[in-house]
């Protein structure tokens, strides 16, 4: 059996929603954060997948898929930096004792 | 600039033009001394008072000087007095027609208006200058001084309506500040809103006749709605004419309402009820207020839109029955009145009553006009023996810190000067001859008897009754009884500037008379001249000298006559002492009427309907949003959860529009 398009996209759906799940039950930010990726990295997976099995003479998928790794990359310095930062002036990453603004 | 101060200096042989240009310092000099010293207080502090009586005396000087040269020099042309607009300034225009001008016209009614309110204002100031020694707000007392001064002098000029409206309402906003300048006391706040609200209401009128007469005749200025009016063939006096409304014609209705805001500001019947409670001020503005500011503006509009009350039958004798209504009614309150500054206020108002159906009873042009000057003539009279009566009421205020007759008597021989000066302006209002009053009143008098018999008879009556309230007054004030031991002769009369208006206005109030004032002022102005008549003098001259006895036999000495009169007279006597209930009138008609049927329906659909659609648009709002608050939990993985269904549902509709 040869893997083809639709267990690749089965994978990346799972993997999505695992994350989506991760996101919604987490209360850790650092946990929240993994999910996050995770959801991101299914993206990558789609992304590769269709230009492989669709466009197999074109590049943009995978360029596409670079991106999101180095935007990632980004996303996640900033988010920690915002996570140690709420540490220090909550002594705590737990996103519910967070609700300030709700005042 | 220069030349006007040089010419001011060197006065003589110059043509009017030159010399009628430095009419614009007279208007100046009153508003920098009102600016100076209502900005620079810090630093003029200590020399207000000389400070403001400077620049006064200079405008007066510069007022008699035009004066002489307008009525002995260059004024007259072939025998008419000329109108001249000396400054004239393009001030608003609206349209390509309609423009407003502001500038200073001087004809002979303007010049001696001029020289009355400068010098009388100026008598004002050097009496203040004892008299508001030590106050607190000396300064503040002063600038007030200068801002009304300029809104007469600035109204005495006006070439224009507007001009002459927009005056009219400063000398409202200036005696609002002066009687209401002792505002810690509340009777001075309420005398002060009362002038203005009842000066205000009337002022609408005269507003709204400015409108319709000038809508009429395309034009505020006084010499083209003169003009365009008097010529009866005109367009403009055809449409005003033959237009009418509730039965009385434009023109009718025009004048009507003009003279309703004169009869505001001259306390004509039945709007006078701020004069008596304006005597809340100090007693100087009470002088510059009733002799030559402020009251007679209302007599002075009549006389210069004389013109054009003349062709209409119907104004001019409403103007006639106000004047001698009022004059009436306020001299016989005044007799009954015991507060020394009300019974002068009355007499003020039987006096101005006097101008009004002097006016009312004239006719246009010469001989017949004798009405018209003889009103001035009062005008003039009046301001000398009216402001020396009040200055001499002040002096014993002053002296006694009292306002009522009974903690005064027997003061003749502490104020030997005040005593001489109240005898002379008594007998001047009182017409005994050769005093200032006898020759306007007589005048007056007969201007009424050649035109209306009726009025002719209560106007001698009244002059009787005047006769006999202000001798009432200087014999209570000065004889009756011995002085209170408690006041001194270390209590002396006040310094010199207090003594010396009293002196001076005295010297004028007995000579003044003399004056050919119709061979000056006239309704045409045209001079001509008019001889006293020995023997019509001789029953108002007796009749006022019945009066004076009277007065004499009831107050000379303390007895108890009077009382036994007004106890046999006590229902008329209560009435008149109770300003015969037009007060409570007013109170009844505002509170009871207006507040009640007009005040509170329209408070309570303020309150409930107004109120009410705002309270239920608001009370929804924040329904809504307390309903709605808790979807802003503040936990962040809510939020998330929101923007997952929402990209659902989005995800949804558009497949569903997709397929």
């Amino acid at each position: 059996m040869t893997v083809g398009l639709t267990h690749i996209i089965v994978l990346s759906t799972a993997l999505f929603f695992i994350g989506m799940y991760g996101l919604f039950t987490r209360r850790n930010m650092i946990t929240m954060l993994m999910s996050i990726e995770l959801m991101l990295n299914s993206v990558n997976i789609n992304f590769v997948a269709f230009n492989k099995y669709l466009y197999p003479d074109k590049m943009d998928g995978i360029f596409f898929s670079i991106f999101i790794i180095a935007i990632a990359a980004a996303e996640a310095a900033v988010a920690i930096a915002i996570i140690i930062n709420l540490y220090r002036t909550h002594k705590s990453i737990d996103v519910d004792d967070v609700t300030d603004l709700k005042q | 600039m220069r030349e006007l101060l040089f010419h001011i200096i060197a006065f003589k042989n110059l043509p009017l033009g030159v010399v009628g240009g430095a009419a614009i310092w007279i208007i100046l000099l009153p508003l920098a001394n009102f600016v100076l010293l209502g900005l620079g207080k810090k630093y003029l502090k200590n020399i207000a008072g000389i400070f403001s009586t400077v620049l006064l005396f200079v405008a007066t000087i510069i007022a008699l000087n035009i004066a002489y040269h307008y009525f002995f020099i260059d004024g007259k042309v072939n025998g008419v007095y000329q109108t001249i607009n000396v400054y004239q300034m393009h001030w608003l225009s609206f349209t390509e027609t309609m423009h407003v001008e502001i500038g200073i016209q001087l004809d002979a009614l303007s010049v001696m208006m001029l020289v009355v309110v400068t010098f009388i204002s100026l008598m004002v100031h050097l009496f203040s200058l004892g008299y508001m020694k030590g106050e607190e707000r000396y300064c503040n007392y002063f600038s007030y001084l200068g801002l009304f001064t300029f809104s007469m002098l600035g109204l005495v000029v006006a070439t224009n309506l507007l001009q002459l409206y927009m005056c009219w309402e400063l000398v409202g906003i200036s005696s609002y500040l002066l009687i209401g300048f002792y505002f810690q006391k509340p009777s001075a706040v309420a005398a002060a809103k009362k002038a203005f609200i009842v000066t205000r209401f009337a002022d609408l009128g005269l507003l709204i006749g400015i409108l319709i007469l000038s809508f009429n005749t395309n034009s505020f200025n006084f010499q083209t709605i003169i003009q365009t009016l008097t010529n009866t063939q005109s367009s403009s006096f055809i449409s005003i004419t033959a237009s009418s409304f509730l039965g009385m014609s434009t023109l009718t209705w025009a004048l009507v309402l003009i003279f309703i805001g004169g009869a505001g500001k001259s306390a004509m019947l039945p709007l006078h009820i701020w004069l008596p409670d304006a005597m809340e001020g100090p007693t100087p503005v009470s002088a510059l207020i009733h002799a030559a500011t402020m009251v007679v503006a209302g007599v002075f509009l009549v006389a210069k839109l004389f013109a054009v009350f003349a062709i209409n039958v119907t104004a001019l004798q409403l103007v006639a029955f106000v004047g001698i209504a009022s004059a009436l009614f306020a001299a016989i309150i005044a007799c009954t009145q015991t507060d020394i500054k009300r019974v002068l206020a009355y007499s003020t108002m039987s006096q101005i009553g006097y101008m009004m159906f002097a006016l009312g009873v004239s006719k246009y042009g010469g001989e017949e006009g004798l009405g018209y000057s003889a009103a001035l003539f009062h005008l003039f009279t009046h301001a000398f023996f009216k402001s020396l009566l009040f200055l001499c009421a002040g002096a014993v205020i002053h002296l006694v810190h009292s306002n009522e007759m009974k903690d005064m008597g027997g003061l003749k021989k502490l104020m030997p000067i005040t005593h001489i000066a109240f005898l002379i302006a008594c007998m001047a209002i009182a017409g005994v001859p050769p005093f200032a009053g006898f020759f306007s009143k007589e005048e007056i008098l007969s201007a009424a008897y050649q035109n209306n018999k009726t009025i002719y008879i209560i106007a001698l009556i009244t002059s009787a009754i005047t006769a006999f309230y202000m001798f009432r007054l200087y014999f209570s004030i000065f004889w009756n009884k011995p002085h209170d031991s408690r006041l001194t002769a270390h209590h002396s009369e006040g310094t010199l500037t207090m003594k010396l208006p009293l002196i001076i206005l005295m010297v004028c109030a007995a000579t003044v008379g003399f004056i050919p004032f119709s061979e000056f002022l006239s309704s045409n102005n045209q001079p001509y001249h008019s001889a006293i008549n020995i023997g019509f003098s001789i029953l108002p001259v007796l009749l006022g000298l019945g009066g004076i006895l009277l007065a004499g036999i009831l107050y000379f000495k303390q007895n108890n006559k009077a009382d036994k009169i007004t106890n046999s007279f006590q229902v008329i006597y209560k009435a008149a002492y109770r300003k015969f209930y037009i007060d409570e009138l007013y109170l009844f008609i505002t509170k009871k009427i207006i507040f009640n049927c007009i005040g509170k329906p329209a408070a309570w659909f303020d309150r409930n309907i107004i109120d009410g659609c705002m309270n239920g648009i608001a009370s929804v709002a924040s329904f809504i949003s307390t309903s709605i608050k808790n979807i802003q939990s503040g936990k962040v993985q809510h939020y998330t959860l929101y923007f997952f269904a929402g990209v659902a549902v989005l995800l949804m509709a558009v497949l569903y529009v997709w397929s």
